[in-house]
């Protein structure tokens, strides 16, 4: 038996120790956000974060997990910047390789929260869009860090009077 | 295609009512379910008279809210939302109060098809004159209840207006006892608005199944899940057709935990030939035993067949001027091509290429109350479950598709062969079965777009009446195999034609002398199952038509842009003979000089740089969307690397319902062509797809992504599809802007570094 968290919740499955994680999140305990679209880890439709790194859960051994904080789609909980961009500019076509997206352009934020075109292009690269919804997706990752950027932090280690931008 | 497909039942529309009654809790709104054995006529007859258009249902509850009901495939391009939007907008209701829902297969639907871009332009009048049929049943029962004239009323936002009095949809439907009929002629009497009224028509608008699309909460086929189901994997056999399974050997998957045994399927319906299905109580497992199990099999001939063996049958059967048949035959291209100063001939190829709908094909099936019920994400229904109760043994009301968002169709999912051997395991094992394919069980079992050859002579003559085309094209034809009943007849009733695998050959210009012959290649049809894929023939087709009309216009020394002008006469058959393609050639011609001006075609532009043109007019001549592609790419002289700068595309596509779904579906298409045209390329090699996976067949990603300039002419005429066009244009333009680039012609998609470094030394 194998215990991990998903979403916060601590879970933990029977299933054998090499499943792929994709599995266990689907089928187990039925969380189908996250996608199955080629299983050798050259989609991204199966990303997911396990402790805030974005890995191909279909190419991410169960045992692997063990003791790790693992977050899918369902755990973003609909407020997610990226979520709100994404419905901004109206970004999924199908909607099949949308969750992997959102997933895979999160930790790029976590990163560097104002990704330049070319940053963008390379952290979202190992993102297959078969619909070619690839504009789209550009645009709204700058809309979420335009948006997130803006928001004004009140930083207790700052010596400015007022709050600085984070 | 058995009789039972031929009497499909459909709807006659010509002897429609359309009913809007109280029904307990709310106001149901449909078209009587007038439900008829299609006439005699044959398949292609009434695709043609687009009769297979499907009933439409819509409800208000006593809250307002209306449903409205969509028998149409939601599979990227917000299907539901167009439809919905043209519904309410006649009918007056508030945008908020809109919700959708993708329905089941059920006869009452009458035909059920998704694809061709045809949704919203066959459904377009129809769910008008619904939506205000049901306002003015609404202004009725709203003036009645105020104690006013129907005359002194109007409907706005949900409400019924009447002289500073107001009362909601919701308190019409609580209070009202509505009964109302209208026939045929009070419907078609009904004035539809003026398209300046259009309060959501046309208008900015959310496409209303993307929250579920961002949130994880959308389901597709694969999410489906039924209590006591079992996980199946399936062996596909190593050809599509003739192999038989002699003996399989499990004892290896014996060991894994979880391994339940596995199936040989006998398929009645005939469609699968040498099938095995393994099970599990979990997929991993199922996965892992495929992997295990040795099967020996009876092979078929068709493992020795490759991608040249096909390309080659196909120019054996274009130098056989006996073979296809006739589409066109113009003028005397003969006479033409004996008196013109010379002729030039050309021949244009495009590889095998794959689908590759990110969602692998899968179906779970499921036998309850004496039905078998099939949940898979499917693009023709009607086509579909007569299969499916054929490989069960039952009749066709017996089987019911549930349907789901489809993780892409892209024609994969138009004819659903994968619910069959979910089916069949299903039944073998009595017992609910979710059978997914993994990514390399799908590529086995694809239907993949058939490469082609296509042949061209034509002349240079100084006289335009001797300017001649001659044309002959050969591929694989999905229709044959999928929906015989869909082919069409050759010219003078000679032959038969796939005419979505020769579309884009029976363009707008107007050729003095022009012959087109269509060829079906036996081989690739017996080897494979060709399929439809997105825009299907025009994909190929107009690949060549275009590149060649620019090697036709220099070899006459004209330019390229003026040469296609030039042909856009709109004279004779070119004007158009439906209300869709009325004026065709001209909106062509429009759409040419404007996106030419976009370009600003003829500047001057760096060495190794160039633009190229390239029109389509879509689907097919019935259906089309009026499109023009300008390409800048620039070329490495040392690699032969093509990196394509900028598309400009302009689209004239009538009335635009839902603005930023069409944007998108522009976006996405032209990708798909720049894909088709630069990126994606695979081939048949034993028999089968030799790339079976995204290790080796490569889709465009976000590197290779170029600017997008999309502009859509402003229309007031019939709307029209749009997920189709924007692919076909790209190649030619991309390959008419390589050779004003550096002066080579590229003839075989995809266009290669290596084959255009091989001819700029
Ligand atoms: S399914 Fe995991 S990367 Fe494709
Ligand atoms: S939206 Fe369909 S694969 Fe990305």
């Amino acid at each position: 038996m194998i215990e991990f968290k998903l979403n916060g919740k601590a879970v933990s499955s029977k299933a054998d120790p090499n499943t792929p994680l994709l599995w266990v999140i689907r089928d187990e305990i039925g969380l189908t956000g996250t996608k199955f679209g080629c299983g050798v880890g050259m989609c991204g439709a199966c990303t997911v974060h396990v402790e805030g790194i974005s890995i191909r859960s279909c190419s991410f051994k169960l045992k692997m997990a063990k003791g790790k904080s693992v977050t899918t789609i369902e755990g973003l909980n609909n407020a997610h910047p990226l979520q709100a961009a994404w419905a901004q500019e109206q970004v999924p076509q199908c909607g099949y390789c949308q969750s992997g997206q959102i997933m895979q352009a999160a930790t790029l934020l976590e990163a560097n929260p104002n990704p330049t075109d070319e940053e963008i292009v390379q952290h979202m690269q190992g993102n297959l869009c078969r619909c070619m919804a690839y504009a789209r997706i550009k645009k709204a990752i700058k809309v979420a860090a335009t948006n997130t950027s803006s928001v004004q932090y009140f930083d207790p280690r700052s010596n400015a009077d007022e709050g600085v931008m984070s | 295609m058995s009789s039972g497909e031929k009497q499909r039942v459909d709807i006659d529309t010509s002897r429609r009512h359309f009913l809007v009654a109280s029904a307990s809790a709310s106001l149901v709104m449909a078209f009587a379910p007038s439900v008829t054995l299609a006439k005699q006529e044959g398949a292609a007859e009434r695709v043609n008279q687009k009769r297979f258009s499907p009933t439409v249902w819509f409800e208000i509850d006593t809250e307002g809210k209306v449903l409205v009901n969509i028998a149409k495939a939601e599979m990227g391009q917000h299907v539901g939302t167009a439809l919905a939007r043209i519904v309410a907008d006649e009918l007056g209701a508030n945008w908020d109060d809109i919700d959708i829902k993708h329905v089941d297969t059920d006869p009452k639907w009458g035909y059920m098809v998704t694809g061709g871009s045809w949704s919203v332009s066959t459904s377009f009048q129809m769910l008008s004159q619904a939506g205000a049929a049901g306002r003015i049943a609404l202004v009725e029962a709203g003036a009645k209840l105020m104690s006013k004239k129907p005359e002194q009323c109007r409907v706005e936002q949900g409400f019924v207006v009447c002289q500073g009095d107001r009362t909601s949809f919701a308190d019409i439907v609580r209070k009202g006892e509505i009964s109302r009929t209208f026939t045929e002629e009070e419907l078609a009497a009904i004035a539809l608005k003026p398209s300046k009224e259009y309060s959501l028509i046309g208008k900015a608008s959310k496409a209303l199944d993307i929250p579920e699309k961002i949130n994880g909460t959308a389901q597709y086929g694969i999410d489906v899940e039924i209590p006591g189901m079992i996980y199946a994997r399936p062996i596909v056999p190593p050809t599509r057709y003739g192999n038989t399974v002699k003996s399989v050997d499990d004892s290896k998957a014996k060991s894994l935990s979880g391994y339940i045994g596995y199936k040989v399927l006998v398929d009645p319906s005939e469609h699968l030939h040498g099938w095995i299905s393994v099970l599990a109580d979990n997929y991993y497992t199922a996965i892992k035993a495929v992997d295990l199990i040795k099967v020996d099999y009876a092979l078929s001939r068709f493992n020795q067949i490759d991608e040249q063996a096909v390309q080659e049958h196909a120019r054996t059967l274009i130098q056989d001027e006996k073979k296809g048949a006739l589409l066109i035959n113009d003028g005397n291209v003969s006479t033409a091509k004996a008196q013109s100063k010379q002729v030039i001939e050309a021949e244009y190829t495009t590889s095998t290429v794959s689908h590759f709908q990110l969602e692998p094909v899968n179906a779970t099936t499921e036998y309850k109350d004496g039905k078998w019920i099939i949940h898979t994400g499917n693009q023709w229904q009607s086509l579909t479950l007569p299969a499916v109760a054929k490989a069960l043994g039952v009749t066709d009301d017996k089987v019911v598709l549930k349907q789901y968002y489809l993780g892409g169709g892209f024609g994969r999912r138009l004819f659903g062969d994968y619910a069959i051997p979910s089916a069949l395991t299903a039944k073998a094992v009595g017992m609910p079965v979710k059978m997914v394919f993994t990514r390399e069980d799908d590529s086995m079992f694809a239907q993949p777009r058939s490469s082609s050859v296509s042949h061209f002579k034509g002349t240079v003559a100084e006289d335009t009446s001797l300017l001649a085309v001659e044309h002959t094209i050969s591929s694989g034809w999905p229709t044959l195999s999928m929906a015989p009943g869909f082919l069409a007849k050759g010219l003078n009733g000679e032959g038969q034609i796939d005419m979505f695998s020769a579309s884009g050959a029976d363009h707008w210009y107007s050729l003095p002398n022009h012959k087109v012959r269509v060829v079906n290649n036996s081989l690739a049809n017996e080897t494979f199952l060709p399929g439809w894929l997105r825009s299907v023939g025009p994909g190929w087709v107009n690949w060549g038509v275009e590149s060649f009309m620019d090697e036709l216009a220099h070899a006459n020394g004209i330019d390229p842009v003026q040469f296609r002008s030039q042909l856009l006469d709109g004279k004779g058959k070119q004007a158009g003979d439906i209300p869709k393609n009325k004026n065709g050639a001209l909106r062509l011609k429009r759409v040419l000089t404007r996106v030419a001006e976009k370009a600003e075609w003829g500047r001057a532009l760096p060495e190794g740089e160039g633009l190229g043109i390239a029109l389509t007019y879509g689907q097919e001549r019935t259906m089309p969307t009026w499109v023009g592609v300008a390409a800048h790419v620039k070329v490495d002289k040392q690699s032969g690397e093509i990196t394509l700068k900028k598309l400009w595309a302009v689209t004239d596509c009538g009335k635009v319902v839902h603005p930023d779904g069409a944007m998108a579906q522009m976006e996405g298409s032209l990708l798909w062509g720049v894909s088709l045209a630069l990126h994606e390329q695979t081939k048949i090699e034993n028999g089968h797809l030799a790339d079976l996976n995204l290790t080796t067949y490569s889709p465009l990603r976000m590197d290779n992504m170029p600017e997008l300039d999309i502009e859509f002419v402003e229309s007031d005429e019939v709307p029209v599809g749009l997920g189709e066009p924007g692919v076909v244009a790209v190649a030619p333009a991309v390959g008419n802007a390589i050779y004003n680039a550096v002066g080579v012609r590229l003839r075989s998609l995809p266009m290669q570094a290596e084959t255009l470094k091989a001819q700029l030394i």
